[in-house]
Order: structure tokens, then C-alpha cells, then sequence
């Protein structure tokens, strides 16, 4: 084969739908594969430590039926990766069961689908770390101790491309895959048609977040890629859209810490010695790619572990000598709860919106509050009634906030309403580690059936 | 005499993200080589000016690249806390870049 293309309509499969007109224009294009990543780390540790999605149900089936169809129709394989935000085993699953349910509802012809899970077992972890292994803290992160790995709920592999390498081999037409980095999708096409890792690798992290590579700024547009055995052509679709060797180049740094290297399962993308040229108007074509090997076969974790349960509550100030005092205001309402429930077993979370709500410690303006404040309030503790009740104290009582010269002295703050809401628990990424194993496909055990 | 710009007046894109669970990425991209190269040369942003200009300790600086294919500048830190812990409040990092916005550059170099 002298060159292989592939369209990615959607940067994150489900989180919003994909644009219906670039999306039939890629299909025209005829590619050889239809592929998108379902998932990210973007959305905060909640969905995969309580094993739920970010995306609504109706936009993932919008999605899934558009490839499938498109898919079945052209006789391409379609590939999906991280299925339904975190790529749990219950995601693949469903994301499965979509794939039927729409298969039956358009009469489709049989066809073949494979799918791989992702998700890992604490138990497997704390081997490795009692034999000796030590699972390896990302960015600055500790190696993983028990303790973490103890307050963890639910951890997942980050697969390379190798389970779909090995569902491809076994001739799927539409694959599912569990938790796997976004550009091992798009390469594992390549590779299986047996272009070189390193142009590969490189397909598929210029087309894993799909539109982001083109400009002007627009998601959810589909584009093309097409591989040479010694370059990558990448074409928006969109109309409007073009990818320029700035777009182009700038993607290569989009979400990452540096934009030379992309590591996954088995090696590392190297792109320092990249040239762009822009080969036609909407046609970038990127050349100098090199793929390294790795010594140690690692793979990336996840983890997310529970804290509590969580309610939510607001507050709003518009007297300047409360905003003044906002530091006082909030003082007291923890005084009153420290009062309520001790110093311990549950936490108050203060955003200041107005002042530093956003960044935090890092506001460069913290002594310039605007004229009027919002206060988001969250309360976390062990069980749902001790949390509603952290939070109604550490909310109400900023209306009740003693402060020695206040004017307005029937209460001290505005409420829109005046109760908590019960919001998802809260959660922490405890595991972004990464850990050796023998064989690259040990994680990550592969299924396939006949749907039809 | 100096010639003080804001940054915002020669980027064409100031944007902040995650960069995976502990981090946020900062990239500053100019359309042309020429801006580019002026505000390399001004050293307006550095490993140093970044930190100050979002108070943090230098350790908390990871990278620091002048990435010549893109013309762009692109530092990343270390968060606090990971991503969506309790308190945090902006999960996609995806705000964090607005006092670069307003940097002066001095660009009579």
C-alpha cells in the first residue's frame, strides 16, 4: 500500500457531537479507516473513580451511529478509543451494547467487532510494588505507596497499540477500545498496514484531537490524514477550515508539557526534527518524525480515589467593607463548623469568585476584588447528611460573619436561594504513575463477536 | 526610550491547558517569525518572568520552550493539587492565562 487515510470527526468522542457536513465530506474523501478517542483526563478525576460518563448518552450514540454507518456503508474498519470519557470496562461495555442496538435499529449487514478492557486490578498493583517494581510517579509525583494505592477506587491502563493491533489482526470492522493513549489508535491502523512507527505515532497525535490541528479555531470538524511511508498530509475538512503548517505545528504542543516528545506504551514519538510544508491550501504535509523504542516496556495508570460525599452552596457579597474582610467572613463560617463537627473528618472548600475563584494563590489582581463576589461553597464528609450539613454551616454562616464595623446588620450575604445541592462526591487523581510488565498485552485482554 | 507593548497586542493566540492530571501548560503563538523573534529578544518572558508574573516558586516550572516551528513560547507548571480535587477552580486549566494578557514587552530591542 503506497499511502493509507484515515478521518477523525471528534477530538473527544461524546463531549459534544460532531459537525455533520466535514464529517460527510471525509467520508467522500474515501478513507480506509474512520477512528476518534472517546476519552480524557481533562473532565477530573469523578467519572472514573464512580464509574460514570461525562458526555450525555444521546451525543455518544450520535457519534457512534454517524462512524458506524458511514463505516459499514464504505466497508471500513471504524476504531474507538477510551470508551465514554474514562475507558472503565462498564464503558466499553456500553458503548458495545450502542453499537448493537444501532446495528439493529439499521438492518446492518453482520460484521465482526472486537473490543479490550483496560481497566486494572488494586491487587496486580500491590504486587508489583511488594515484588519490588516500583510503579513510577509521573511529574513529579512519588513512586506509588500502598496508602495511596489503599485509597484508591478504580485504576486503568493506558493501552499503546497494541491490543488493536491484535483486534485488527483478527479482522474487526469496528473495535471498541478500554482506556489507550489518544494517537495509539490512529497508528495502530498504520501500523497494521505496515507503515513506520514513527509516521504513525505521528498520524495519529496530529489527528487525535481532530479540528484542533486546523484553523480558524473550530471543534468537532473532521480531518483527514494520510501516511507515506516518509510523510503525514493532514486536510481540514471543513470548508472554512485549513490546516497550515502553524496549525499544524502549533498542535504538536496542544496539552502537553513539551512539545518535542509524546511517550506512549513502548516508546517515545520524537518530533524536535519535524518539517512542515504546506503542500496544498488546506494541506499541511510534516516530514522528520522519529519513533524510540523504549528499554522497559512501562505502561501509564490512572487511579481516582474517593474523599467523601459532596454538597455544593453559594453565597453573594456586594458590600465593599464585607469584601474588604472576605478572608473574616469566611473564618467565621469555619469556626462556626469547626465548632459544629471538630477540626477534623471534613472539609470546607472556599472559591472567591470576583477576587480569585479561578487561579487561586497564582491571581496576580488578588488585591483588587470587583465590586461584587460570588462565594461557591463545598463541603465534604464521610456520608450525604454529615456533608449537606458541613456545607449549610459553611454557607449560612457567612450570613451570620460578626465583623466589628458592618453597616448592613440584618446579614451579611445575598442567597439565590438559600439551600445546598447535593453535587457528584468528591474525588482525587491518586495514581498517574506508570509500571513495567512483560508482555504489552498482558492489561489488556481482547474479545471479539458477531454483531448480526 | 523604551517601546512598551502588550503581549496581547503580538500574539495571536495566549491559551493555558492541562497537560495531564498534576499540570498546566501556557503556550504564547505569534503569527509572524519577526514578532516572534522580537519578544524572545526582549526576554519579557523568561523562566524567571513567568514564575513572578503568576507568583509561584521556580520549582513549580517544569519547561520553558522557544518552540521555533510554531513560533511560539511554551512554559508548563505544576498544579497545587491534580486536576478536580475539591477547591480547584478551573478542572481544563483552560483559564489560568489571562495576566499574561496584559505583559508588557518592551520591543525596542
Amino acid at each position: 500500500m503506497q499511502s493509507l487515510k484515515i478521518i477523525c470527526p471528534n477530538g473527544h468522542l461524546g463531549f459534544a457531537p460532531l459537525k455533520t457536513e466535514s464529517f460527510q465530506l471525509g467520508v467522500a474523501a474515501k478513507p480506509d479507516f474512520i477512528a476518534a478517542d472517546s476519552g480524557s483526563d481533562d473532565i477530573g478525576p469523578v467519572p472514573l473513580g464512580s464509574d460514570t460518563c461525562a458526555s450525555p448518552k444521546a451525543w455518544q450514540r450520535h457519534d457512534l451511529e454517524a462512524m458506524l454507518l458511514a463505516a459499514r456503508k464504505a466497508g471500513v474498519p471504524m476504531m474507538i478509543g477510551s470508551a465514554g470519557d474514562t475507558g472503565t470496562n462498564s464503558r466499553v461495555d456500553m458503548y458495545i451494547d450502542m453499537i448493537r442496538e444501532i446495528a439493529t435499529e439499521h438492518n446492518l449487514p453482520p460484521f465482526k467487532v472486537g473490543w479490550f478492557y483496560s481497566e486494572i486490578d488494586k491487587e496486580l498493583v500491590r504486587g508489583k510494588i511488594r515484588s519490588g517494581s516500583a510503579v513510577r510517579g509521573l511529574d513529579a509525583r512519588d513512586d506509588l505507596t500502598e496508602d495511596v494505592l489503599d485509597a484508591t477506587d478504580r485504576i486503568v491502563a493506558m493501552a499503546g497499540v497494541h491490543p488493536f493491533l491484535e483486534l485488527l489482526e483478527a479482522g474487526c470492522d469496528v473495535i471498541i477500545g478500554g482506556r489507550s493513549s489518544d494517537s495509539a489508535i490512529f497508528a495502530s491502523a498504520a501500523m497494521h498496514k505496515g507503515f513506520p512507527e514513527a509516521q504513525s505515532y505521528y498520524l495519529g497525535k496530529v489527528l487525535e484531537c481532530a479540528s484542533f490541528c486546523a484553523e480558524p479555531y473550530g471543534a468537532k470538524e473532521t480531518v483527514l490524514g494520510e501516511i507515506t511511508p516518509d510523510a503525514v498530509d493532514v486536510t481540514a475538512m471543513a470548508p472554512w477550515q485549513r490546516c497550515t503548517i502553524a496549525s499544524v505545528a502549533g498542535h504538536a504542543m496542544y496539552e502537553r508539557s513539551n512539545p518535542f516528545h509524546e511517550f506512549v506504551a513502548g516508546g517515545m514519538l520524537d518530533m524536535t526534527n519535524c518539517h512542515y510544508d504546506q503542500a496544498s491550501e488546506k494541506t499541511t504535509r510534516v516530514t522528520g518524525m522519529e519513533f524510540v523504542p523504549a528499554d522497559e516496556f512501562r505502561v501509564k495508570l490512572e487511579g481516582s480515589g474517593k474523599i467523601g460525599e459532596r454538597y455544593v452552596g453559594m453565597a453573594g457579597i456586594r458590600d465593599p467593607y464585607t469584601i474588604a474582610n472576605i478572608d473574616e467572613v469566611i473564618a467565621w463560617a469555619r469556626t462556626q463548623t469547626e465548632e459544629r463537627f471538630g477540626k477534623e473528618g471534613w472539609e470546607l472548600h472556599y472559591n472567591v469568585f470576583g477576587r480569585n475563584g479561578i487561579m487561586g494563590d497564582m491571581e496576580p489582581q488578588i488585591d483588587r476584588p470587583s465590586h461584587e463576589l460570588c462565594i461557591i461553597v463545598q463541603g465534604v464528609a464521610p456520608t450525604l447528611e454529615m456533608a449537606e450539613e458541613v456545607t449549610m454551616t459553611g454557607t449560612r454562616q457567612l450570613f451570620y460573619a460578626r465583623l466589628p464595623d458592618v453597616k448592613g446588620t440584618a446579614g451579611g450575604v445575598s442567597f439565590i436561594f438559600d439551600e445546598v445541592m447535593q453535587a457528584s462526591p468528591a474525588y482525587r487523581w491518586t495514581i498517574n504513575h506508570t509500571m513495567a510488565v512483560d508482555d504489552p498485552l498482558e492489561l489488556f485482554p481482547t474479545h471479539t463477536a458477531i454483531i448480526g | 526610550m523604551n517601546t512598551p507593548k502588550k503581549l496581547a497586542d503580538l500574539a495571536k493566540t495566549i491559551r493555558s491547558k492541562n497537560a495531564g492530571t498534576d499540570k498546566i501548560t501556557f503556550d504564547i503563538i505569534f503569527r509572524e517569525k519577526d514578532t516572534y523573534d522580537l519578544v524572545k529578544r526582549s526576554k519579557a518572558l523568561t523562566r524567571e518572568s513567568v514564575c513572578n508574573v503568576l507568583g509561584i516558586d521556580p520549582e513549580r516550572l517544569t519547561d520553558f520552550v522557544e518552540y521555533d516551528p510554531a513560533n511560539a513560547i511554551k512554559f508548563t507548571i505544576l498544579r497545587e493539587q491534580p486536576s478536580g480535587s475539591p477547591g480547584d477552580g478551573d478542572i481544563f486549566g483552560a483559564q489560568q492565562y489571562a495576566p499574561f494578557l496584559n505583559l508588557e514587552v518592551d520591543i525596542t530591542a
